[in-house]
């Protein structure tokens, strides 16, 4: 075990993190107050968590429709992303991205994207300027099942092999693709599966286990750093929502959604490994929930009162100068 | 045979190669004496009038009014009452057939030479003889601003016209854009093209660089002629040359190259989109800052002008917008009336005449 | 001044950059050209030769070889402009748009709005237009009005290889993600260009011949068309103002107002297919703005709303020809305002 007592306690932080902004965006969306359409990303923290702690703010993420978790985990701020949700002109986006486009270049984080495989290109992208110039940074693309399918992504794919970029393909399988299951649409079966088609190295993890998630990343990051191509993770999580907030899920079996939260949630089992093994006390563990729970309320309070963007920013920020 | 002249399509300028003809100023059967403006003529860059270069009596136009002709073509035929017409029916005829047949254009051109390390844009009109004029213009301006007066020089004398460092297509390398900088690169100039007695002439900025190269030539010093110079007790209107720097469409440069003319008509959208092609070479917008900053902040050359033998002469526009006509000069100055700061191409006549005179040439 | 090809001028803007800026890389199919084969390298430089000679001085990682993948090469030079490069992108002719669209507007011209200006994506795609190669449907289209109609993208159009080379290098600066359009038509042909580096801001349009009856607007080949039919136009006693935009966003409305303001007429030459193009564009603007001004009908000369044709026969008779300008100016100065 390399993880720190403080990359844990960090590691937990963020899945909580992003837990609870999920679950409080959850009650909140229902009460109408929210603009928009959101897609929860409740019981994969342990991907985004697992694949970013071994990322710096250098190193580039591409992220999906579903992108709340991949920001918490590059450590976005949260109450900068609450604000945006609520498209307010204090948002990290000045309430013009909105849940489906928040960014944090500063972080590394390249964009929450509202085109399903408009991630994998761009990190090609973002790995090119890292082997151009040197910088020995990684990119990861984080699609979904339904973003494996993409002509986009096989592009990127094969693109990132020929030219050997410091690339990683996380592929969140969380079984649906909007209502169509991934057992369907996936001819493979397995998305993994995938990787020898392209000539680079796949890996197929439990999403549940943060620290498979992690082992496996920090095995794909260092052989990107190294000058070793890029890989293929295809990491099997569950979904604790519908595909968005008011998705009735009828293509859910009944007791899919109850079973999934009591024996697949991936917080659970990280607060079971790490207090059985002594790394970590419970008390330690309540105390982040504690302050967790409070940022995201006062997030949520902040997001309520804080003004709107006005005329004046509607036609800003289109291009440097025109 | 009696003398037939003909007046031609003048070219000012080398990217000159046609001209309306915009007004005849004399009528047929009139008499013509030579330096009389007989014609306007409009190029995409300036209106200017045509003077004559023979005397006699206007026989024949060839051109109306409103024509647009290529450089060389027979406008007008002059001669004395004596030739008959028929002479002069053959000689427009011949003159037309022969136009037909030209080829190619044979006037020289501006070529870049290396002097001392740089590289600097000269054009060298007139037969290769060791006294020349030598014209060094203003600030963002270049050799084609001499247009009108370098033809009319290189008759009969040698004139040479250069591009000062960072303007034209010479280096845009002003180094600390102090004035020695272009000082030197001139004298340097005259020393690598051998020439023993030098009549300069300067614009504005270039007056300012006339004056301390005259000081620094000695007894190959001809004459002087300074054309508004800087330097003297009038300062270089600042906001002009910020604005000049600055602008960056032809919207925003116009109303500066207008602030340069008595006339504001004179400026053209070609002038412009040619100041405006200049002015986006890589260089170009840090050469002048720095000669805004060193050169023209504090321009001081009185006593040097005081001090020198030369003949000299300072000619100004009365109505000059970018360095106002001083109250007088160390040597003597003539105020053109209706005249702005660019009173070599709105006076071309009455400046080059001027030139001439001082030089004895 | 030295005379100089169009695609010679565009040759010379890649040097001036990538020796000015480490951060600027070309990519793109054949970019170089031969890799990976047993021959030489550099051995297209692009499909037309524009990039011809990068390779040996910048080498592999800034002329970047990449496989026939439009969607990888535009997405990737995308990401890579917002990480830090200003990557110039080939995708050889702009009918490929097709298999990479979403890379341009929904990632690239997206970003800085949807970022809250936080974004910066200077990149620069390179791309073929227009008819006239005996190239068909799929090889000839001028789909800058596609482009042109994006909120985030700027879009050039030069006519000439003075304007190409000043703006591409303006492009290549420009914070902003650029379409740069070449016509295929246009490689050929010589003009005078700077040996130096400079720019050519976009927003001004070109105002390439002055006359008081009527106020002709064209880009790219059109030009040319538009020059050759004023020249008819004045051998018949009617002398038109010719005007390039050079760039169709931003455009330069202003210049084509004041013009209109002066001549009262409107004539608009396009390439691109009739419906929803740029002289649509203009002529609802100009409509707008300066229906006061206008003594006739705005004219559009236009191909008709078909593919572009294989047969030279028909290919001809697709492209918009000085002729038809001239009579379209015609056919407005005789229908002029309140006559019957």
């Amino acid at each position: 075990m390399q993880l720190s007592r403080e990359d844990l306690l960090l590691a937990y932080r963020r899945m909580r993190r992003i837990r609870d902004f999920e679950d409080r965006v959850h009650v909140e969306f229902a009460t109408g107050e929210l603009p928009g359409f959101v897609h929860l990303y409740a019981g994969e923290e342990a991907s985004a968590v697992g694949v970013c702690m071994n990322l710096t703010d250098e190193d580039m993420i591409a992220s999906t429709h579903r992108g709340h978790g991949h920001c918490l985990a590059k450590d976005t701020d949260a109450t900068g992303m609450m604000l945006e949700l609520y498209g307010r002109k204090d948002g990290i986006c000045g309430g013009k991205g909105g849940s489906m486009h928040i960014a944090d270049l500063s972080k590394g984080m390249m964009g929450a994207n509202g085109i399903v495989g408009g991630g994998p290109p761009l990190i090609c992208g973002a790995a090119l300027t890292a082997k151009t110039l040197g910088t020995g940074n990684v990119a990861v693309a984080f699609t979904g099942d339904g973003g494996s399918n993409q002509g986009t992504t096989f592009e990127a794919l094969n693109f990132a092999a020929v030219l050997k970029l410091p690339a990683i393909f996380v592929f969140e399988n969380n079984g649906y693709a909007e209502t169509t299951a991934s057992q369907w649409s996936v001819a493979c079966k397995d998305i993994v599966n995938r990787a020898a088609a392209f000539g680079m190295p796949g890996v197929s993890v439990d999403g549940t286990d943060f620290f498979a998630v992690w082992s496996a990343a920090r095995e794909a990051v260092e052989r990107a750093r190294g000058g070793g191509g890029p890989t293929l993770m295809e990491v099997k999580v569950p979904r604790f929502y519908g595909h968005f907030e008011g998705d009735a899920e009828t293509y859910r079996a009944d007791g899919e959604v109850a079973a999934l939260k009591r024996d697949h949630d991936c917080l659970k089992i990280f607060r079971g490994r790490v207090t059985e093994a002594g790394l970590l006390s419970n008390a330690d563990l309540d105390t982040v929930d504690a302050e967790v729970a409070a940022e995201i309320e006062a997030a949520v309070a902040l997001a309520k009162v804080s003004p709107l963007p006005g005329p004046e920013d509607l036609v800003t920020d289109v291009y440097v100068r025109y | 045979m009696d003398a037939i002249h003909a007046i031609t399509m003048p070219k000012w300028g080398m990217s000159m190669t046609e001209g309306r003809l915009s007004g005849w100023l004399v009528r047929p059967g009139q008499s013509i004496a030579p330096g009389m403006e007989i014609l306007e003529i409009e190029t995409d860059k300036i209106t200017n009038v045509l003077e004559a270069r023979d005397g006699g009596i206007l026989r024949r136009r060839v051109i109306e009014e409103g024509q647009t002709v290529p450089v060389g073509a027979l406008l007008g035929v002059v001669a004395d009452a004596g030739v008959a017409d028929e002479a002069i029916d053959a000689f427009v005829a011949e003159r037309q057939l022969a136009a037909g047949a030209e080829g190619g254009d044979d006037a020289p051109a501006p070529r870049v030479i290396d002097v001392g390390g740089r590289a600097i844009r000269v054009l060298d009109l007139g037969e290769p003889r060791s006294e020349a004029f030598v014209l060094i213009h203003g600030f963002g301006g270049d050799l084609n601003n001499w247009l009108f007066n370098m033809p009319a020089l290189a008759e009969d004398s040698r004139a040479i016209a250069l591009d000062l460092p960072g303007h034209g297509e010479s280096t845009k390398d002003v180094g600390t854009g102090d004035v020695s900088v272009l000082v030197d690169a001139v004298v340097d100039l005259i020393a690598q093209l051998g020439l023993e007695k030098v009549h300069l002439v300067g614009h504005s900025m270039g007056g300012l660089v006339a004056m301390l190269v005259a000081d620094r030539l000695g007894s190959r010093l001809g004459s002087l002629a300074l054309i508004a110079p800087a330097g003297l007790s009038s300062a270089v209107n600042d906001a002009y040359a910020g604005g000049f720097i600055a602008a960056e469409k032809r919207k925003d440069l116009k109303p500066w190259v207008e602030m340069l003319f008595a006339d504001p008509a004179l400026v053209t959208r070609d002038m412009i989109e040619g100041l405006l092609n200049y002015k986006r070479l890589d260089g170009v917008g840090e050469a002048l800052a720095l000669l805004q900053a060193r050169t023209l902040a504090g321009a001081a050359a009185e006593s040097v002008l005081a001090g020198l033998d030369a003949p000299t002469v300072v000619l100004w526009g009365e109505q000059d917008r970018i360095i106002a006509p001083p109250a007088s000069a160390p040597k003597p100055l003539t105020i053109l009336p209706g005249r702005g700061h660019m009173l070599h191409m709105e006076a071309a006549s009455d400046v080059t005449r001027a030139i001439r005179a001082v030089a004895g040439l | 001044m030295p005379k100089k090809t169009f695609k010679q001028a565009l040759n010379e803007a890649h040097f001036h950059e990538m020796r000015r800026d480490p951060r600027v890389i070309v990519m793109g199919e054949d970019i170089s050209g031969g890799i990976g084969a047993s021959g030489e390298m550099d051995a297209w430089g692009g499909s037309e030769g524009v990039t011809k000679g990068l390779y040996p001085e910048f080498g592999p990682s800034r002329v970047v070889d990449t496989p026939l993948s439009e969607s990888a090469i535009i997405g990737a030079a995308v990401g890579a402009a917002t990480t830090g490069l200003r990557p110039v992108a080939d995708l050889m002719f702009a009918d490929f748009l097709g298999v990479c669209f979403d890379q341009i507007f929904n990632q690239a011209a997206k970003f800085r709005y949807m970022f809250g200006g936080k974004a910066v994506t200077p990149v620069v795609i390179r791309g073929m237009i227009g008819a006239g190669f005996r190239t068909a449907a799929q090889h000839s289209q001028c789909l800058y009005p596609i482009f042109t109609h994006i909120p985030g993208l700027k879009v050039v159009i030069p006519s000439n290889p003075y304007d190409a080379k000043g703006l591409l290098i303006q492009a290549i600066r420009d914070d902003d993600p650029v379409i740069f359009l070449e016509h295929k038509l246009l490689y050929g042909v010589t003009g005078e260009v700077p040996d130096g580096a400079y720019t050519v801001p976009f927003g001004e349009a070109k105002v390439l011949r002055e006359g008081g009856d009527v106020t002709i607007v064209a880009l790219a080949l059109m030009v040319q068309v538009a020059l050759d039919a004023a020249e008819l136009l004045s051998k018949r006693g009617i002398e038109a103002t010719v005007i390039d935009p050079r760039t169709t966003s931003p455009l330069d409305l202003d210049t084509i107002v004041e013009s209109v303001e002066e001549t009262g007429h409107l004539v608009i030459v396009d390439e691109s297919s009739p419906r929803c193009n740029i002289a649509t564009d203009i002529a609802a603007q100009v409509a707008d703005v300066a229906f006061h001004a206008l003594k006739g009908p705005i004219k559009m000369v236009t191909p008709p709303h078909t593919p572009v044709p294989f047969s030279p026969s028909l290919e001809d008779l697709y492209l918009p020809s000085a002729e038809r300008v001239a009579a379209a100016v015609e056919a407005s100065l005789r229908t002029r305002k309140g006559a019957a």
